[in-house]
């Protein structure tokens, strides 16, 4: 389990317009390049300074790659990310809140306790 | 010593801005109510004429991350940028640019490390939406300068609703212990009962009406006490998985007092969540013409 690089998956995706549209249109390409290029990547260091030991299950690559954000909810990835940046990526394809709808109506079967989210 | 003008407690609902501006076919069936509360509401802040704004708000993961997460956060600087693209995409609010209060800012930090609380600083912080909200709802020509206070009601592991209760006890003392003759006033904004990216969220209502019910008494009677003895950190999951938030509001009743009613009281049931509006004037309510505050439920 590796919430943290999920959520810092999400974060960094979420606040750079041209990732967003990239994750968007090609889920698959995008995971593969993130985590070669950016997941061990420490965010406030220069480039050279970087982590050694962050990598996803094939769970998480399966869950983002396939844009699962029911999956990721139960992995313990953070509600909050995962939700902002998929309205940024799939809100424009629907009506006024009909995907924010959609979105909460596709966990119904998810009760309390929900999964942890602490990282 | 500075004067403590008034204390304000709220939600920050990013979707006013533009519900608040839209005209003709884009305007939501209930934005003119909702902007009548909040033009009163404006007013319990201006009546106060306060020179000095402290906020109170959380990052929404913004500029703080995991890497390096503070629980509680002054921000010191001449100036703030505000907004954030992601907000600009999903909300439409506009880029903002507000002054600092580096006086207060330095005094609560060396205050409030000496009464036990290890405050976190920023010399450059760009502030999101829980400060700019209520700056477009309470003061929208964004003219007085802040000191914002950032909490950590989002990324656990997170401090105890009584440590937010605490922290704005000694907000308070610390603003009042503030060599200045400015009219400060202490806003602050968090949740009542919210879902975000959970089955419950964007219902008819908030996750939880009853909560929402219980919360509004507590802060509008400062029960202090009856919300101390049933909030805990557990406890928060139930209403909803955002409902950290509150813990903001429990700040903002530390800040008001333990048994301080509210001067202004008003709340908007909306889709998905709550709105809910408070006001104190710990000396007392100012006497502008034409000015009626109370309670308005």
């Amino acid at each position: 389990m590796s919430r943290y690089l999920l959520d810092k998956f999400l974060y960094t995706v979420d606040r750079d317009p041209e990732l967003v549209e990239r994750y968007r249109e090609d889920p698959a390409g995008t995971v593969a390049w993130w985590e070669a290029e950016m997941a061990n990547r420490i965010l406030n260091c220069v480039d050279v300074e970087r982590s050694t030991w962050l990598s996803f299950t094939e769970d998480e690559r399966r869950a983002l790659r396939e844009h699962d954000h029911v999956a990721l909810f139960q992995m313990g990835a953070h509600p909050f990310l995962t939700l902002t940046l998929f309205i940024a990526m799939f809100e424009r394809d629907h009506g006024p809140l009909e995907y924010q709808k959609a979105y909460g109506r596709a966990m119904q079967h998810i009760s309390l306790p929900y999964p942890d989210i602490a990282t | 010593m500075a004067e403590l003008a008034a204390v304000i407690a709220s939600t920050h609902h990013p979707f006013y801005y533009r519900a608040s501006t839209s005209t003709g076919a884009d305007r939501p069936p209930f934005a003119d109510e909702w902007v009548a509360k909040i033009e009163r509401f404006r007013e319990t802040l201006t009546v106060a004429e306060p020179d000095v704004l402290v906020m109170v708000g959380s990052d929404h993961f913004h500029q703080l991350w995991l890497d390096n997460m503070p629980q509680f956060l002054v921000g010191k600087a001449p100036f703030f940028d505000a907004n954030f693209y992601n907000e600009e995409r999903e909300f439409g609010l506009p880029r903002m640019l507000l002054r600092g209060e580096e006086e207060l800012a330095a005094h609560l930090l060396r205050d409030g490390l000496d009464r036990g609380f290890d405050l976190a600083f920023s010399n450059e912080l760009r502030i999101d939406h829980s400060i700019t909200c209520p700056i477009i709802t309470l003061r929208p020509q964004a003219d007085l300068p802040i000191v914002p206070v950032y909490t950590n009601i989002f990324a656990p592991p997170l401090p105890q609703p009584r440590r937010f209760v605490q922290l704005g006890q000694a907000i308070r003392d610390m603003v009042e212990s503030w060599d200045s003759d400015k009219r400060v006033a202490v806003i602050g904004t968090g949740h009542l009962s919210l879902e975000l990216g959970g089955p419950r969220q964007f219902g008819e209502h908030g996750p939880d009406p009853e909560f929402d019910r219980k919360a509004v008494e507590w802060i509008a009677s400062g029960d202090l006490e009856g919300c101390l003895a049933e909030v805990s950190l557990d406890s928060l999951h139930a209403p909803g998985n955002a409902t950290h938030g509150f813990m903001d509001f429990m700040l903002m009743m530390g800040v008001a007092g333990e048994g301080q009613k509210a001067d202004h009281v008003d709340t908007l049931d909306l889709f998905h969540t709550m709105e809910a509006y408070f006001t104190w004037y710990p000396n007392g309510a100012p006497q502008a013409p034409g000015v009626a505050t109370g309670v308005a439920r």
